[in-house]
C-alpha cells in the first residue's frame, strides 16, 4: 500500500463536489460537535442572572463554597456519564453513596479502623454494586433501569441496617480527613505551579499531536498553530482567572483538585484509550460494536463498576464535608441531581454521546442554581422547579440532535 | 496466499440454520477457493445473509460444519473469524454512527502507540485504503451518520479490507451505491481475486454478477438451488431464482465448472 502523500487527504476533502457538502451535513455535524459551547454559555447566563439579581452570588467566597458545594455530586455524576455512554441507567447511586458514607463514619468512629482502611472499604463496596450489575446486565440482560431501582432500595435498608439505631454518626472534626475535606486548599503558590504545569502540558501535547499530523500529511480538526494557541490561552485563561479569584478567599479547594483531576483524567481515557472507544461504541450501537469485536460485556461491566465507585467516593466525599455521616446522606434528590447533571451537561440518555466534562459543567449548573435561590431566600421548591426546568431544557436539545441525526 | 491447491479455503459442509420456526438454510454447502469470486444470488428471504453470517461468525450453524483450510472450525463471533482471516461487510454494514469513519474503520483493533489510541497512523491508513476504493467521503473525522448511503458502504467495504484478510464476505456491497462506486467495488474485488484473496459476493442482483464471478451459488427458501459457471446467462440464473426450473438436487456437484450453464437451456420463463 501506497502512503499517501501530503496532498491525499487535501486533495479528496477538495474534490468533494458542493453538493454532497452543502447545509444539512455541516448543520447536522455542527450540531454534534457544538460539545460543550451551548452548556458554558448557559452557565455563563445563569451567573450573570444571579449575580445581578444578588451580587454577593458572585463574591469570591460564595463561589468558593459553590466548588465546595459542587464536588460530592459532581464525582458522582461523572461515573454517571459513564453508565449513560455505555448505553445504561445507574438509578442507585445515591443510595451507594450514602452507604459509603455510613460505612466511613462506623468504620472511622465505631470500630477504630484508620481512615484509609474505612475509605478503601467503602470504595470497595462500589466496586461490588458495579460488579454485580454488570454481571445482571450482561449475563441475565435485565434491564439496568429495573435493577438499579431495586439496588437503590436494597442499598439504602443496608445504610439504614450499617448506620444502626441512632441513624446519624458524627466524624470528629479533629481527623485529618475532615479537616481536609472541609478545610483542606492548595496554597496560593502551589495552585499556580499547577496551572502553569497543566497549560504546559497540554500545549505540548497539542504541539506534539500537530508536529505528527504535518509529517504524516494529514490535516484536519485538532491543527493549525493558531488553533493551537487559541485553545491553549483559553485553557490558559480559565485556569488563571478561577485561582486568582477564588485565590481572594479562602482558594481552591484540595477536593475541588481531585474532582479536576479526576474528570480530566476520565476524559482522556474516554477519547484517547482503545477502552474508551469501546464505551462509545457500544452506547452508540451496542450489536454493531459487537459484529466489530468490541469486548461488550467487558466494557459495561467496567462502566458500571466506575459508576458505582465513584458513587462512593462521593459519599465518602459528601460525609467529610458535613463531618457526619447520616440517613440523609445520599438520599432524597441526591441520585436525580446526579443524573440531572450528566444530562444537563451534555451526555446523552440514549448512549453513546457525552463527554466527561459534562459532569463538572452540569453540576456547576445545578449547584448554581441551588446556591443562588437559598442566596435570595427562595425555598426548595422553587429550585426544585428551576432545576426541573433546566433538566427539561437540556433533555429537549438532547432530543432535538439524535432526532435531526436519526432522520 | 497459504494452502494446498485446489483445496477450498473455506468450506461449508451441510449446514442449516433455523430462526425459531423459520428455516433459513437447509443442508447447504459450499465451497470458497482463493483466487475467486464466488457469488451467492437468491431472492429475498432465500438465506443469503444468513450464510454470510454464518461464514463470518455471526451465527453458529444449528448443524453442519465450516472447514477451513480442510480443519473444522467453531467461528463464535466476528473477531474470531477476522482473527482467522475471514471478514465480512455486514447487509446492514454494522457501523456506529456515532463514531467516525476513521474511528468506525479501526474499530475492536485500534492502533496504539503506547496505552494511547496512535490517532494520527490510523488516520492514515484510512485514507490510503479510502484513496484506494476511490471514496469521496468529505472527511475521515465525520461521524459515519453525516455520510451519504454509498459513502457509508465503502467505509464498511473499507473496514472489511483492512488487516488483509484471505477471504472476503460481501453482503449486497453495491446495494446502495451509484454506479461509479458500484463499478469501483466491482473493480476492487477483481483486484482482491488477482491478490488472491476468496471473495463471496451475495448480491440478489443476478444482473451485475456475471461481470465478476467465477461461479454463482444460487439459493432459493434456504436451499441450494443450482450452481453455474460465471457466465451462466441472466435467464438461467433468474430462473434458478424464482424456481421456474429446479436443476436435479446434487447436481450442481457432478457437472464440472465452466459447462454448467447449459444445464439452464430451455428454461422457460414465466
Ligand atoms: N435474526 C433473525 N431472526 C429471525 N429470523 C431471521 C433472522 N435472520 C434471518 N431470518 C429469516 O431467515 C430467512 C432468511 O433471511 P436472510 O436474511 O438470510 O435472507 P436474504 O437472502 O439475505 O434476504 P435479502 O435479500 O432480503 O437480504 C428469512 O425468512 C428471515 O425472515
Ligand atoms: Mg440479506
Amino acid at each position: 500500500m501506497s502512503v499517501p502523500g501530503p496532498t491525499a487527504g487535501t486533495r479528496l476533502e477538495g474534490s468533494v463536489p458542493g453538493g454532497v457538502l452543502s447545509g444539512s451535513v455541516v448543520q447536522r455535524v455542527r450540531g454534534a460537535h457544538l460539545g460543550m459551547v451551548p452548556i458554558v454559555g448557559a452557565l455563563l447566563v445563569i451567573w450573570a442572572v444571579l449575580g445581578v439579581v444578588n451580587p454577593a452570588f458572585l463574591s469570591a467566597e460564595n463561589l468558593v463554597n459553590l466548588t465546595l458545594q459542587s464536588v460530592p455530586v459532581g464525582v458522582i455524576a461523572l461515573g454517571v456519564v459513564l453508565v449513560l455512554l455505555v448505553g445504561q441507567i445507574d438509578l442507585s447511586v445515591g443510595s451507594v453513596s450514602g452507604l459509603a458514607a455510613a460505612l466511613l463514619a462506623v468504620g472511622t468512629v465505631n470500630l477504630g479502623w484508620p481512615v484509609w482502611v474505612a475509605v478503601l472499604a467503602a470504595l470497595s463496596v462500589g466496586v461490588v454494586v458495579g460488579l454485580g450489575y454488570g454481571v445482571l446486565s450482561t449475563r441475565l440482560g435485565l434491564p439496568s433501569f429495573v435493577f438499579t431501582l431495586a439496588g437503590l432500595l436494597v442499598l439504602a435498608g443496608v445504610q439504614l441496617v450499617v448506620l444502626g439505631p441512632k441513624g446519624s454518626i458524627n466524624l470528629p472534626f479533629e481527623s485529618w480527613f475532615v479537616r481536609t475535606v472541609q478545610q483542606g486548599f492548595l496554597p496560593t503558590p502551589l495552585a499556580w505551579v499547577l496551572v502553569a504545569a497543566v497549560v504546559a502540558a497540554y500545549a505540548a501535547v497539542l504541539a506534539v499531536d500537530h508536529v505528527r499530523r504535518v509529517r504524516a500529511g494529514l490535516r484536519g480538526p485538532g491543527t493549525g498553530t493558531g488553533r493551537i494557541a487559541g485553545r491553549t490561552a483559553v485553557l490558559a485563561a480559565v485556569l488563571a482567572a478561577a485561582v486568582a479569584y477564588l485565590g481572594t478567599a479562602r482558594g481552591v479547594g484540595y477536593t475541588v483538585v481531585l474532582f479536576v483531576a479526576l474528570v480530566a483524567v476520565v476524559d482522556l481515557l474516554l477519547r484517547r484509550t482503545r477502552w474508551g472507544r469501546s464505551v462509545r461504541a457500544v452506547g452508540g450501537d451496542r450489536r454493531s460494536a459487537l459484529l466489530a469485536g468490541v469486548a461488550v460485556r467487558r466494557t459495561v461491566v467496567s462502566c458500571f463498576v466506575a459508576c458505582s465507585t465513584f458513587a462512593a467516593l462521593g459519599g465518602v466525599l459528601a460525609a467529610g464535608r458535613l463531618a457526619a455521616a447520616n440517613q440523609g446522606t445520599g438520599a432524597a434528590d441526591t441520585y436525580l441531581t446526579a443524573i440531572a447533571a450528566a444530562v444537563i451537561g451534555g451526555t446523552s440518555l440514549f448512549g453513546g454521546r457525552g463527554s466527561a466534562w459534562s459532569a463538572l459543567l452540569g453540576v456547576l449548573v445545578i449547584q448554581s442554581i441551588a446556591n443562588g435561590l437559598t442566596l435570595l431566600n427562595l425555598d426548595a421548591a422553587t429550585r426544585y422547579i428551576a432545576t426541573g426546568a433546566v433538566l427539561l431544557l437540556a433533555i429537549v436539545v438532547d432530543m432535538l440532535l439524535r432526532g435531526r441525526r436519526e432522520i | 496466499m497459504t494452502g494446498v491447491p485446489d483445496q477450498p479455503v473455506l468450506a461449508v459442509r451441510g449446514v442449516s440454520k433455523s430462526f425459531g420456526g423459520v428455516r433459513a438454510l437447509v443442508d447447504v454447502d459450499v465451497d470458497v477457493h482463493e483466487h475467486e469470486v464466488l457469488a451467492v444470488v437468491g431472492d429475498n428471504g432465500a438465506g443469503k445473509s444468513t450464510l454470510a453470517g454464518i461464514l463470518a461468525g455471526a451465527f453458529r450453524p444449528d448443524e453442519g460444519q465450516l472447514l477451513l483450510d480442510g480443519a473444522p472450525v467453531a467461528l463464535d463471533s466476528p473477531k474470531q473469524a477476522h482473527a482467522l482471516g475471514i471478514a465480512a461487510v455486514f447487509q446492514d454494514l454494522a457501523l456506529v454512527d456515532d463514531l467516525d469513519v476513521v474511528e468506525n474503520l479501526f474499530l475492536g483493533r485500534e492502533t496504539l502507540q503506547g496505552p494511547f489510541l496512535d490517532e494520527v497512523s490510523m488516520e492514515r491508513e484510512a485514507w490510503t485504503l479510502l484513496d484506494q476504493l476511490a471514496a469521496t467521503v468529505p472527511s475521515v473525522r465525520l461521524p459515519v451518520q453525516a455520510l451519504s448511503g454509498g459513502q457509508r458502504q465503502v467505509v464498511a467495504v473499507a473496514r472489511a479490507l483492512l488487516g488483509e484478510p484471505r477471504v472476503i464476505v460481501l453482503d449486497e456491497p453495491t446495494a446502495s451505491l451509484g454506479v461509479r462506486q458500484s463499478a469501483e467495488v466491482l473493480n476492487l474485488i477483481e483486484r482482491l481475486r488477482e491478490r488472491g484473496h476468496a471473495v463471496v459476493l451475495v448480491s440478489h442482483q443476478a444482473g451485475e454478477l456475471q461481470a465478476v464471478a467465477d461461479r454463482i451459488l444460487v439459493l432459493r427458501l434456504g436451499r441450494v438451488h443450482g450452481e453455474f459457471a460465471g457466465d451462466a446467462s441472466y435467464e438461467d440464473l433468474l430462473a434458478a431464482m424464482t424456481g421456474a426450473v429446479r436443476p436435479v438436487r446434487g447436481e450442481h456437484d457432478a457437472v464440472p465448472r465452466g459447462a454448467r450453464h447449459a444445464g439452464g437451456a430451455g428454461v422457460v420463463r414465466r
